[in-house]
This record gives structure tokens, C-alpha cells and sequence, in this order.
């Protein structure tokens, strides 16, 4: 579903070429349910963006749904549905049916399906309630339902979502994410996120792709995650470890890295 | 209304209706907006009669009609957004948002001009109707020459400033800051507008000038197709004119936008 080889983004800042994303080689099959981690500034959100065609790379070959996200921007943003946590698709100043109406017109989704979507992300999010409410009244957490549920209503083969929990709290979050789990397990659909919530990665993904200095350090299951590391009780550690690591060995990343397909191996 | 999957088409008056009623929602900043540019009116109106009344004439307008243009001009600064702003767009490009806008299935142009011209309509009573109706029954304004052609020299005018603002607004792009274009902008609007002063009275090659360049369809031409002093035909096609090279300009512009822009912020 997802298939990027030797992708590379780099950028001229201040006539210095600063490389964003670099050789990054990682498939995502249909179906999967995939987090993507990294520290601050490691290429996650660039890389995001090479996915849903805002950003055209600078190397390498990357397709998503079969289509060449910077070519094909307008027909993959059909297959697709993308949330960015930080950010909103909603009218502010408009209800949030009146957002919901306006992605129905956007994705050309009929009438009768479009209600049947709605009925069900009403039911499965809790929307009811608040469908009428101004977007700028609602609270962060029915905001972040809000733009999930204008992300999925016109059904898409892949979700990517960039940082969907930040800045909910523990029962918002639990919320998200059953409905996620319940989207990639019952619906089949796709799922790709960033976040730098471990409690997002160990509750739903199956498989962890860890961004570092651009390039790919980590490929594999959370239990390959925790085995870099034996020592380590938590999760967080493990991951802290791996961070730390990189700090001090910056630009040298230990290169070997496992076949994309193969379900572990260590940075 | 079309229905099914002609579904598209109906996309765009959608984003005009939420346009208006977006701006609807500040109706107490459109009436602080509409205060302004009355008293403002009020104002221009007693400069430019004493320069009239020294010398009646110029321009070709008499006082009637220098007042209504005074009127009309100040009406247009709402909908045509002579101040500059009216568009997200600077402020999504410097915060990273306008990602949010290159991942949506449609024309980022497109998108924006349709809810700018439901935000332009709303001004055009908000904003458009407070300052003819003072100015009508302070001074007396005069009836217009050609009400429908005036409607359509408004609309044009609206489309030109939206080509102008948004090329200015996705000039953020490169620039990573809007705040100097803005200036700019304001400063090159205000006067090539015609709002200082009617465009009219310059004469010469710099007077040609300035009635030629786009900014001139924002204000000096929707109150010249008003008063009769120039000819409807011409003039809608002057703007239109303007209006298809700006939007050509902008349509560039964002085919370039979309292959180079460093979306900021994470």
C-alpha cells in the first residue's frame, strides 16, 4: 500500500543544503497498522509529507495506493485520508456539520453513503452532540474527532495521521484510539501515524518504523524495539536509549538495516 | 441545485455561502469597519469639495459627482479589500496550515476565490451600504447611470482584487514573511485605487499610467461605470481583462508553490 525506496528530501537553508529525509527504503502493506517514531526534528512530518504529495522529494521513488504521490496529488487524495494533530481542516467559525457537508461535496461522496458514514462515525466517536457546535467551542478532544471524521468520510484505502493524540487527555486518547484499532481491524483500512506517545505505539501498532537523522534506524515489531534494549522496563526507556544513542553519534548512524519486509531488527 | 455526482461543481458556491456567513460571525468588526470608513468619507468628501469648488471640473467630474465618488470609493474599501488582508492564506503559509489545503482534491485558487467572493459580498452590505447611505443623505449622492453594468464593474473589481491579494499572499511562499508585501501592497492599492484621490485628475503619461495598472478596476472604475464617465463596455472589459491576467499570474504561481514551498513549522 505504502512503498518508498531510497526516498530523499533535502532542503537549501541559508545556502546550506540540509538533507530532511535521506535513502529511507520501508513498505507498508495493506491492512498494516504502522507508528512512526523519531525525535524531534528526525524527518517524520517531511516524510509525511513526500506520502500525501505536499511535498515533491528530492530522490528515491515513493508510491502510495499505486500512484506517485507529487503526480498524482489530486487522484491519491481520494484514496487517502490525512489528519495532522497540530493542525485543522475544520471551519472555525461553522458548525462542525457545516465542515462535514463541505468534505461530502469535495470527495463527491452521494448523499445516501455520506449519511450512512456520518451515522457511523456519529456512533462510534460520539459526535451527536456536538455536530451543531461551532468548531471553535469544541474542546481539543471533539475538534481531533471532528477532523477524523472528516479525514475518513469519503472511505480511504489509507489513513495517515501526524501526531493524532497530541495534547488530548487519557480519556480523549483511549477514545481515539479504539476507534482507530477498530478501523485498521474491522474496515481493513490502512493506518500510518507519527506520534511521540509510546502508549499510542504499544496499544495499537503491530509494526514500528523509527526515523533518525532522516534515514530509517529501527524496522520491526515493538517486541524487536524492546529487545535493542534488555535492560529496560518501560517502553520509554528503550526508546530513550535509542534517541540518546543517536545524540552522541550524530551524522554516523549505525548503517544495518533490515529488509523492509523482515519483521525486526536493531538500529 | 445539482445533485449526485455532479457533486463538484456545487463545491464552489458551497465555499462562497461559508465565506459569507464566516464573515457574518464578525458583524461587530464590519460595523467598527463600516463606522470608519463613513466618518473617513465624511471627511474626503468636505477636502474634495473645496478642491472642486476651486476648480469645478477637473477631471471631468462637477461636485455631485466627486462626492459620490467619494462615497462609492469608500464603500468599495470592505469588498475589495483596499486595505489589503482578507485571505487566510499568508497566515496558513507561515504557520504550516496550507499544507492542509495541497492535501485537499481541488484547486487552491479556486478554493480561496470562492470564499473571498462570499466574504466580498457580505462587505459589499456591510461595509458598502453604511457610507452611500450617509454620504446620499448628508451631501446627496447622484442616481447611477447604469445600475446593472455598476453590479458587474463591482463583481470584476472584487475577482481583480482577489487576483492582486493573492498573488501577494502566495508571494509568502518565498519570502517566509508577508509583512513588507503587505505594506506594499497597501501603499501601491490606497493610491493606484483611486481612493486618495480619483485617478482622473493626473495628467500626462503618469495619469495614463495609473489608470491602466489593475488596481484601478478596485475602486475608479466601479465609480466610473456608476457616474457615466466611462463607458460600460470598455470598462468591464478593462477589468475583466485584469482579472484573467491576475488569476493567469496566480495559477502560475501556485503550480510553482507547489513544487518548491518549504512548508514551515514540523
Amino acid at each position: 500500500m505504502i512503498e518508498a525506496d531510497g526516498l530523499g528530501r533535502t532542503f537549501t537553508v541559508r545556502r546550506r543544503v540540509v538533507h530532511a529525509v535521506r535513502d529511507l527504503t520501508f513498505r507498508v502493506a495493506a491492512g498494516e497498522f504502522v507508528a512512526c517514531l523519531g525525535p524531534n526534528g528526525a524527518g517524520k512530518s517531511t516524510t509525511i509529507k513526500m506520502l500525501t504529495g505536499i511535498l515533491t522529494p528530492t530522490s528515491g521513488r515513493v508510491r502510495v495506493a499505486g500512484l506517485d504521490p507529487s503526480r498524482r496529488r489530486t487522484a491519491l487524495a481520494r484514496r487517502i485520508g490525512v489528519v495532522f494533530g497540530q493542525r485543522t481542516t475544520l471551519w472555525w467559525d461553522l458548525p462542525l456539520r457545516d465542515s462535514l457537508e463541505l468534505v461530502r461535496l469535495l470527495y463527491k461522496v452521494d448523499r445516501k453513503m455520506f449519511r450512512e458514514r456520518l451515522d457511523e462515525m456519529c456512533d462510534l466517536l460520539d459526535l451527536g452532540g456536538f455536530l451543531g457546535t461551532p468548531v471553535r467551542q469544541l474542546s481539543l478532544g471533539q475538534r481531533m474527532r471532528g477532523d477524523i471524521t472528516a479525514a475518513l468520510l469519503h472511505d480511504p484505502a489509507v489513513l495517515v495521521l501526524d501526531e493524532p493524540t497530541i495534547g488530548l487527555d487519557v480519556v480523549s486518547k483511549a477514545e481515539v484510539r479504539a476507534f482507530l484499532r477498530r478501523l485498521n481491524s474491522e474496515r481493513g483500512t490502512t493506518v500510518l501515524l507519527t506520534t511521540h506517545d509510546l502508549g499510542d505505539v504499544e496499544r495499537l501498532c503491530r509494526r514500528v518504523l523509527l526515523i533518525d537523522h532522516g534515514r530509517l534506524a529501527f524496522d520491526g515489531t515493538v517486541e524487536g524495539l524492546r529487545a535493542t534494549a534488555p535492560g529496560r522496563a518501560s517502553i520509554e526507556d528503550v526508546v530513550a536509549d535509542l534517541y540518546l544513542r543517536s545524540r552522541t553519534t550524530p551524522r554516523t548512524p549505525p548503517a544495518p538495516r533490515p529488509a523492509a519486509d523482515e519483521p525486526s531488527g536493531t538500529a | 441545485m445539482i445533485l449526485g455526482h455532479g457533486a463538484a461543481v456545487s463545491l464552489y458556491p458551497r465555499l462562497a455561502w461559508y465565506g459569507f456567513r464566516r464573515h457574518a460571525t464578525y458583524w461587530a468588526a464590519a460595523l467598527a469597519g463600516a463606522f470608519t470608513n463613513t466618518v473617513f468619507g465624511v471627511l474626503r468628501a468636505y477636502v474634495l469639495i473645496a478642491l472642486w469648488q476651486a476648480r469645478p471640473g477637473l477631471g471631468g467630474y462637477d461636485v455631485a459627482g466627486v462626492v459620490t465618488y467619494t462615497f462609492l470609493t469608500q464603500a468599495c474599501i470592505g469588498p475589495m479589500q483596499l486595505f489589503g488582508g482578507g485571505l487566510d492564506l499568508p497566515q496558513r503559509i507561515r504557520t504550516g496550515d496550507v499544507a492542509l489545503d495541497l492535501v485537499r482534491p481541488a484547486s487552491l485558487q479556486l478554493w480561496c476565490l470562492s470564499e473571498d467572493l462570499g466574504r466580498a459580498a457580505y462587505l459589499f452590505v456591510a461595509r458598502g451600504a453604511p457610507p452611500t447611505l450617509l454620504g446620499a443623505l448628508l451631501f446627496g449622492i447622484v442616481a447611477p447611470h447604469a445600475p446593472a453594468a455598476f453590479l458587474a464593474s463591482v463583481a470584476l473589481g472584487v475577482v481583480v482584487s482577489f487576483g492582486w491579494r493573492y498573488i501577494v499572499a502566495l508571494a509568502t511562499c518565498w519570502v517566509m514573511d508577508d509583512r513588507g508585501l503587505a505594506v506594499f501592497s497597501l501603499v501601491v492599492t490606497t493610491f493606484f485605487s483611486g481612493l486618495m484621490l480619483p485617478l482622473a485628475i493626473f495628467p500626462g503619461w503618469f495619469g495614463s499610467l495609473a489608470r491602466a495598472l489593475p488596481w484601478s478596476a478596485m475602486a475608479q472604475v466601479p465609480a466610473d461605470v456608476y457616474l457615466g464617465t466611462a463607458g460600460p463596455a470598455r470598462a468591464l472589459a478593462f477589468q475583466a481583462m485584469w482579472a484573467a491576467v491576475l488569476l493567469a499570474l496566480g495559477a502560475l504561481m501556485t503550480g510553482a508553490a507547489r513544487r518548491k514551498v518549504v512548508i514551515q513549522g514540523g
